[in-house]
């Protein structure tokens, strides 16, 4: 009689949003199917549907409480264009607010990520006691660690509220520039610090991170190394010198080798190049390059895809993390657990452009907005911090919302993290009879160091416990519970 | 000139003297009681006593203040623990009954019927929402109509005008199907001055100009409060 099991990980923990992980093993225990899947199902780009275009900022964000800036930034940048205007055509004050903003989410973020999602695992040990490993746990082992990490989040937070009103959901993009500036006495709370580290703190203590990061490197280099290799091409925008650019830029497509497969494309032209496919077991789709097709054409976005893509980082310190990051993993690294080294390198750029634009006179300015004439369509996109995001709508000259297309990050990374898991799961559970709990967490790293944002890719919340089932013969026959 | 005859009413147990025939909101508002309203706004005679959000206790029985002239001897209640339960359900009726979606609407810290559930401390409602699906009307030049959000005060087709005195918005249909409508022709000839009064008086976001929204930083809207601003 042969006897398959069936492991599901329900909920996949410390991710954002709701997601299950089934894996199937035959009767010699190997696994011959992984897959991630994406329980939960939002619908914001068909309820987006009727509602006027100058709504769309405020309230497709709502569709996620963890990166609602990079929403709201990317639907103001496709309705920009509805209004006739453009990135380079907004005024110089609504630029730089937007990007002030941009910046700040994308270090609040990461600095959730990497210390109250990933750390635990990294630091406390994949294996170690699933109550003790979270930010909680971090804080007992490595008190300065985890109160740094609840400061950077909380620095840029303020520079949200400063921004766009507050911290979660703000409102300030609005069609062709921005509903303020930035006021003498916010700009000052970011160099004085007091209740936040000031900008220049935030800055040493992201670098101290990269260090702290190298050296744990340095000392698991075997199994960091190791966890996950697995070659992909990297998408995402760049500046227009090849430069890492968040906000805006062209879309560069690479192979695994470093070779154009998109080369600076601009980012209006994306439907030419991207398709879609559903597969039936998950609400998310799986995009993928036209010109490779759906077996090859996958790519993965994010920050080990940027820092893949660009030619540099345009600030000195990042710049010089990057370096180093490269002489010591060569110029293109494929392994998924360098996702979290170059996130925070992401974070220090992040935090040197926020001093730069905190500087800079025209976030003072007095002209926000602008608008030309109507437009019909409007694309936005953006780096997200999990990726490349795409706004697409489509508007009638009444002002009504014809169409919807969003393409967020997680989606894109969708192919990627299913390989990746398929890859540790038949590198720690292949041929073992007995699965530890252990052993099913490592299946988990792998989908956290995508930083996966399930509600925004599924256009749920809850804490349900981790249930493995081995089944024979459609039947139960053992089952784990977490 | 007519002579202003003063009488004294009870209200809450203290006697004080008004003016008679006056408006008891007025009445209570200028006695230091900031009794709830929603569709009622100054110097409107007749009232439009359409919301009924200004319950209070009259001589035992209760009435909207806003429709009641005072006379010699009434016994008012407003402070009674069930007249403000009483009041934050009318404002929940109206929550339950419309779709309003204050987290996405450009009238957010300045709409008058969030502000009331604010003032009364509403989490939700205790009545089933409806999730009736109500139209939106972009038909107009220069305002649209969003219909989910109208709760039926009147103050557009009753108070307001164009610079030619015409009105140019009204009711059409009967009961649960009543919606507001704009005659579209005036509504093309409106001022921009016109255009923003009619967005000013709604209460709630249900007329709004195409094109803007959002366009006054949290902190600076009517009804923002430190506490409110991160909601």
């Amino acid at each position: 009689m042969t006897e398959t099991r069936k492991i599901v990980i329900d909920p996949v923990t410390r991710v954002e949003g709701h997601g299950r992980v089934t894996l199937l093993l035959d009767e010699a225990h190997q696994v011959t199917e992984a897959r991630v899947h994406i329980v939960e199902f939002r619908g914001f780009e068909r309820f987006v549907q009727g509602r006027p275009y100058w709504e769309a900022p405020v309230l497709v964000q709502r569709l996620c409480g963890i990166c609602p800036v990079s929403h709201h930034l990317c639907a103001a940048k496709a309705i920009d264009e509805v209004v006739g205007m453009s990135d380079e055509t907004l005024t110089e004050t609504a630029r730089g607010m937007r990007r002030l903003m941009h910046y700040g989410q994308v270090l609040q973020s990461h600095a959730l990520h990497y210390f109250y999602l990933a750390a635990p695992d990294l630091l406390l040990g994949v294996d170690s006691q699933p109550a003790l490993r979270n930010v909680i746990g971090l804080a007992a082992l490595d008190p300065e660690l985890a109160k740094r990490g609840i400061l950077i989040r909380k620095f840029g937070q303020e520079i949200i509220r400063a921004t766009a009103g507050k911290k979660i959901h703000g409102i300030s993009a609005v069609p062709g520039g921005i509903h303020k500036n930035l006021s003498p006495a916010e700009r000052d709370t970011f160099f004085q610090g007091g209740e936040i580290p000031s900008v220049d703190t935030v800055i040493a203590w992201c670098s101290e991170l990269i260090e702290h990061y190298r050296a744990y490197h340095a000392r698991n280099r075997a199994w960091i190394d190791g966890f996950a290799h697995d070659p992909a091409n990297c998408l995402s925008l760049v500046g227009p010198d090849g430069q890492m650019d968040l906000y805006h830029g062209n879309l560069r497509c690479i192979d695994a080798q470093g070779k154009r497969i998109l080369d600076d494309i601009n980012y209006h032209q994306y439907l030419d190049h991207y398709a879609e496919e559903a597969r039936e077991w998950t609400y998310m789709k799986f995009p993928y390059l036209r010109v490779l097709g759906a077996e090859r054409g996958w790519m993965r976005v994010g920050p080990l895809a940027r820092i893949n893509v660009c030619e540099g980082i345009p600030t000195p310190k990042a710049q010089a993390a990057l370096e180093v990051f490269r002489s010591e993993n060569g110029r293109y690294s494929h392994r998924v657990l360098h996702t979290h080294w170059a996130r925070v390198i992401e974070m220090l750029h992040c935090a040197e452009r926020i001093r730069e634009w905190l500087h800079n006179p025209v976030l003072q300015g007095e002209d926000l907005v602008r608008k030309g004439g109507f437009h019909p369509v409007g694309i936005g996109f953006l780096e997200a911090p999990r990726g490349t995001l795409i706004h697409h709508y489509e508007v009638a000259e009444s002002g009504e919302i014809l169409k919807c297309n969003l393409i967020v990050s997680t989606t894109h990374n969708n192919e990627s993290m299913n390989r990746s898991v398929r890859m540790v799961a038949e590198r720690v559970l292949g041929g073992q009879r007995d699965i530890s709990e252990g052993m099913l967490n490592q299946v988990e790293v792998a989908i956290r160091a995508y930083d996966p944002c399930l509600s925004c890719a599924t256009h749920a919340l809850g804490q349900m416990p981790l249930r493995v089932q081995a089944v024979q013969q459609g039947e139960v026959v053992q089952e784990w519970i977490r | 000139m007519s002579e202003v005859t003063k009488v004294g009413i009870v209200v809450d147990g203290r006697s004080i003297e008004v003016v008679e025939g006056a408006s008891l909101v007025d009445v209570l508002r200028l006695a230091g009681i900031d009794v709830p309203t929603l569709c009622w706004t100054r110097d409107v005679d007749p009232p439009l006593g359409t919301c009924r959000v200004c319950a209070v206790r009259v001589d035992g029985r209760e009435v909207a203040a806003c429709t009641l002239a005072v006379r010699a001897g009434m016994q008012v209640e407003c402070a009674a623990p069930d007249l403000a339960e009483l009041q934050q359900g009318v404002v929940e009726l109206l929550f339950a009954e419309g779709n309003h979606f204050c987290p996405a609407c450009e009238k957010s810290g300045d709409c008058e019927l969030q502000t009331m559930g604010y003032r009364m401390g509403m989490t939700h409602s205790r009545f089933p929402y409806r999730f009736e699906s109500y139209s939106l009307d972009y038909r107009g030049q220069r305002l649209m109509l969003e219909r989910n959000r109208c709760i039926h005060c009147k103050r557009c087709t009753d108070l307001f005008t164009d610079d030619e005195g015409h009105r140019v918005f009204c009711f059409l249909g009967k009961g649960s199907q009543t919606q507001v409508v704009m005659d579209l022709e005036r509504e093309a000839k409106l001022s921009e001055h016109k255009c923003d009064e009619a967005v000013a008086l709604c209460p709630v976001g249900a007329i709004l100009r195409k094109g803007r929204g959002f366009d006054r930083p949290i902190g600076t809207r009517a009804s923002d409060t430190p506490e409110r601003m991160d909601r």
